[in-house]
């Protein structure tokens, strides 16, 4: 939303050198390629062209004991006949790799009559994030200082901190797509993440927390300042603070109740509890709990929830999707009522509406799919301490580990890492980590309060679908669900 | 289109030869010790839906790992590019790291006494058909099938068919180098049932290294239309404790998490709930757990580890009581202990089973909770507390009454394993851990 717009009519030209050029392949070898493969009985192909490369580094027991780097570049072709989609790639990018991979793929379909292809143009796209490299934009030593920093630091927040893990990881990849319908795209893609996880023990008891962050950026995103201090120090902080909280927790309750969910990284609930459900492909299919109820409440009217790929920089956020579509601010429920879904370009066509930018893949080797981008509830009017002062009995959790849903049955879990009671409006007891179960439209039925307080999480969120995982963010104000199933003990 | 076994055996000797050419060149460099690793599978993964073709993927996989080592000092990198001289960017890159990574005493390679010195042959890769035609063909047999069973059955996840070849190549600057060939093929049904306004899914699946020993596709439908067709009018229960039973297909992430509690790595971080329980009592005295990575054809046989240590068969836990920790080389050298080849992961767990069918378990619980599904991590490994989704069915005098879904089952590990009552014969054999159904005396469950 806040991105500025850039007309880019041309590929990026060091994509191009990279992933075509340096492998004796151009423009006119993409188009050749998918002319080849389009005909009466392929209704789309595309090339998608990728080189990755990321780095991690990992400081525990006070040193760095390991660096690790990958690299990794190759293609796939993909070839739709309908419903049906024909798929082979290669590790390695070369005029005879891309001849196989297209003469495989085409297979899905018997020959049919030549048809011609739209031309290969590049279109206008924004830029969400500045085409760096993350890598370099730090040197190695300043990178495992910082490493030790956060160890040094998390150590002296509290004498009960008896272990810190630190990491510092990025990664820096390009991609370029060619498509039967014309599309030529490319993107640079920097991501960057700095994690802390502290280990404490008092009287015999140890506790966990973790903290931590990333963004489409550079490194030097760890050392803004924050309310005056460095990020990175937050990220101690928080860890600290969240492992000494759980020193005091007791059991959690068991059974159903009201629920007050934090703002920010909580939106994991909407990530289960709806984003999956609405993706084209399981709505298509009418596996979803979601299927054909466009127009209908699906939700509380107090529910408005996007996903939004527009955002700039962040984790979840795309200039184009993995087809070249560029990615969109799109509405999925609007005060309560499904207004649509997530699509990539199968998807869409077999649905007859647009593509919405969701078509992602983990790489090269995957088929793209819908998936989320960034997943955020609006936020609402409500001060989040009228929210916590209207319960009378239940919890409140501010912090989660991650969750799961079953698409079909709606059914969703999402485990709770930092929880407290509710007694008579008042935060009391720190409470053990529980899973909390709901199913999507009857959770989101529930949803009664909705603060002003709207927060996007810090960076932190993997998605996974049919085993293909993918950076995403989440957000949401804080908010009441009047009853929810909460999986304590006591 | 079946890959030819001679010819599978002759790339991985090429291959053998690149990771001694590795070896050799991070020698050159500099370092005093250096492993690699290369893996490559292919084959086909074809999905069909509804009667209909819907994917046909043929995969080509392969990765090499490096770790370097400069006196104490460590470097890692990997590539999918296989070429000699991505292979040589690789080493150069671990060695480049291990400049900036601070000296870890305890870092370096297994002890060279306790690699692998044979290699038995573990018979284990079978090729199979990889052509596009044979495994749709099983996938629509599936399906076809399963879409017949029962009309509530409305719609269809998709049947899919898999079938891959290929090598694992180990080799380290101890002057080990070794591979072996693998396969695995499996079939797989999801069925989507309604009734009323809502709707339930499920699925079914076989795999093995041998096509030959899959179930037939007619025996998949029938299984993943059976397990859909029960979740059919599920209930909430109501907030209660009670004792539980874990069906043969989930009880298996109990032992899971059992393997994570005595692995070396959350051992010497202090973040297990089994610390110091070596040669103490985690599970009942009835119970004992084997390990036999040497399994002819075993999914999750291995002769040698990650490192090149030779794997062993032995007791995990013998009458209940831990035999042995799970450890890598380094996290043995972290607790002065010898490595056990577990570098990688366990291979072939065999649990204790009474010699019980799933019904006679549910008759011993009389009233409880007989669970099908998991759903969620809720599981904290630091002081074993578990709470997590479930689905099953409310059992009452031994009978299943009705399906159950949206509620969770919470307790703690170290008690949960303590209080197991009895195992049935009931042993799902696609899983690394091999069990039948687990009773546990009593859980919380919460609902409305």
């Amino acid at each position: 939303m806040s991105s500025k717009l850039q007309s880019n009519q041309q590929l990026n030209q060091q994509v191009e050198a990279n992933l075509l050029h340096q492998h004796e392949l151009d423009i006119d070898a993409l188009q050749q390629s998918l002319q080849s493969i389009y005909s009466g009985a392929i209704d789309f192909a595309d090339i998608y062209l990728q080189s990755s490369v990321n780095e991690s580094w990992v400081l525990e027991d006070g040193i760095v004991k390991d660096g690790s780097f990958h690299i990794e570049s190759g293609l796939g072709v993909r070839a739709i006949h309908g419903e049906k989609t024909g798929f082979a790639y290669a590790d390695a990018i070369t005029p005879a790799a891309l001849r196989q991979a297209s003469a495989a793929a085409r297979g899905i379909a018997n020959d049919g009559a030549q048809a011609t292809m739209q031309a290969l143009q590049v279109r206008s796209q924004s830029e969400r994030y500045q085409p760096l490299n993350p890598l370099p934009s730090l040197d190695e030593a300043a990178k495992i200082d910082l490493l030790r920093e956060i160890d040094a630091f998390a150590r002296s927040l509290d004498p009960r901190v008896v272990e810190v893990i630190a990491s510092i990881s990025g990664s820096y990849d390009e991609i370029l797509v060619a498509a039967t319908d014309g599309t030529l795209a490319s993107d640079i893609r920097p991501l960057v993440r700095v994690n802390c996880t502290v280990l404490v023990e008092q009287n015999g008891r140890r506790e966990r927390g973790s903290s931590g962050g990333g963004a489409r950026v550079g490194y030097s995103y760890f050392s803004d300042p924050i309310n005056e201090l460095p990020r990175w120090q937050t990220y101690a902080k928080e860890a600290v603070r969240q492992a000494l909280v759980n020193l005091d927790a007791r059991e959690a309750p068991a059974g159903t109740m009201p629920v007050i969910l934090g703002a920010g990284w909580p939106g994991v609930l909407l990530h289960e509890a709806v984003g999956h459900g609405l993706e084209g492909d399981f709505n298509r299919k009418g596996a979803s709990a979601y299927a054909g109820k466009i127009g209908e409440m699906v939700a509380s009217e107090h529910c408005t929830i996007v996903d939004d790929g527009t955002l700039s920089n962040l984790r979840g956020s795309l200039s184009v999707d993995d087809e070249g579509t560029p990615a969109g601010y799109n509405v999925l429920i609007e005060k309560g009522r499904l207004v649509g879904y997530m699509q990539d370009k199968l998807n869409a066509r077999l649905m007859g509406v647009e593509p919405t930018g969701n078509g992602r893949r983990e790489s090269y080797a995957h088929l793209p799919m819908p998936r989320m981008t960034n997943t955020y509830m609006l936020a609402g009017e409500h001060d989040p301490a009228d929210i916590i002062s209207s319960v009378k009995k239940g919890i409140y959790a501010p912090h989660f580990s991650g969750g799961q849903v079953d698409i079909t049955s709606g059914k969703f879990v999402f485990s709770a890492s930092e929880a407290y009671l509710i007694e008579d409006g008042r935060i009391t007891a720190p409470v053990k980590g529980a899973t909390l179960i709901g199913n999507g439209p009857d959770a989101m039925a529930q949803v009664s309060m909705v603060g002003n307080d709207l927060e996007l999480d810090s960076g932190i969120g993997v998605c996974g679908k049919d085993g293909q995982s993918l950076p995403v963010g989440v957000g949401q104000p804080t908010l009441k669900l009047d009853a929810l199933t909460v999986g304590g003990t006591a | 289109m079946t890959p030819d076994i001679n010819e599978l055996n002759r790339e991985m000797k090429d291959v053998e030869q690149a990771v001694a050419e590795a070896l050799d060149y991070a020698g050159k460099l500099g370092s005093s010790a250096v492993e690699c690793a290369i893996s490559r599978s292919r084959g086909i993964n074809v999905g069909t839906r509804l009667g209909e073709v819907e994917t046909v993927e043929f995969n080509q996989d392969g990765a090499l790992g490096i770790t370097l080592y400069r006196g104490q000092h460590k470097g890692s990198s990997s590539t999918t590019d296989l070429t000699p001289a991505a292979i040589r960017a690789a080493v150069e890159k671990a060695n480049d790291i291990a400049r900036y990574t601070s000296a870890d005493p305890h870092a370096g390679l297994a002890p060279a006494e306790l690699m692998a010195t044979d290699i038995p042959d573990l018979d284990l890769c079978h090729p199979a058909d990889q052509s596009a035609e044979f495994a749709l063909e099983q996938a629509l047999q599936c399906e076809r099938h399963a879409l017949k069973q029962d009309e509530r059955i409305v719609n269809s996840d998709g049947a899919g068919y898999s079938s891959h070849v290929g090598y694992r190549v180990y080799g380290n600057s101890h002057g080990f180098l070794a591979g072996y060939l693998q396969s695995r093929h499996s079939l797989s049904c999801a069925l989507i049932a309604r009734s009323g306004e809502a709707m339930q899914r499920d699925y079914s699946y076989t795999v093995g290294r041998r096509r030959e020993e899959l179930w037939t596709p007619e025996q998949v439908a029938e299984d993943a239309a059976q397990s859909t067709l029960a979740r059919l009018d599920s209930r909430k229960i109501a907030t209660a404790k009670v004792p539980v039973l874990f069906r043969a297909d989930v009880a298996n992430s109990l032992f899971g998490h059992l393997v994570s509690a005595i692995s070396g790595g959350n051992l010497y971080r202090k973040s297990s709930f089994l610390l110091d329980h070596l040669g103490k009592q985690v599970l009942p005295e009835w119970l004992t757990i084997s390990e036999r990575p040497h399994l002819r054809g075993g999914l999750a046989s291995s002769p040698f580890d990650q490192e090149g240590v030779a794997t062993q068969a032995r007791d995990i836990v013998a009458d209940g009581v831990l035999q042995t920790y799970l450890l890598t080389s380094y996290s043995a050298r972290k607790m002065d202990m010898q490595p056990t080849g577990h570098a990688g992961g366990i291979h072939n767990w065999e649990v204790t089973h009474q010699d019980k069918s799933l019904q006679q378990l549910c008759k011993e619980m009389g009233t409880g909770l007989l669970v099908t599904e998991l759903m969620g991590q809720g599981v904290n490994m630091v002081n074993g507390d578990y709470s997590r989704g479930a689905a099953g069915f409310w059992v009452e005098q031994g009978e299943i009454q009705y399906p159950v879904e949206e509620i969770t089952i919470a307790g703690n590990l170290k008690e949960m394993l303590c209080n197991i009552v009895a195992i049935g014969n009931d042993v799902d054999l696609r899983h690394g851990v091999r069990t039948g159904s687990v009773l546990v005396e009593s859980l919380r469950i919460a609902g409305t």
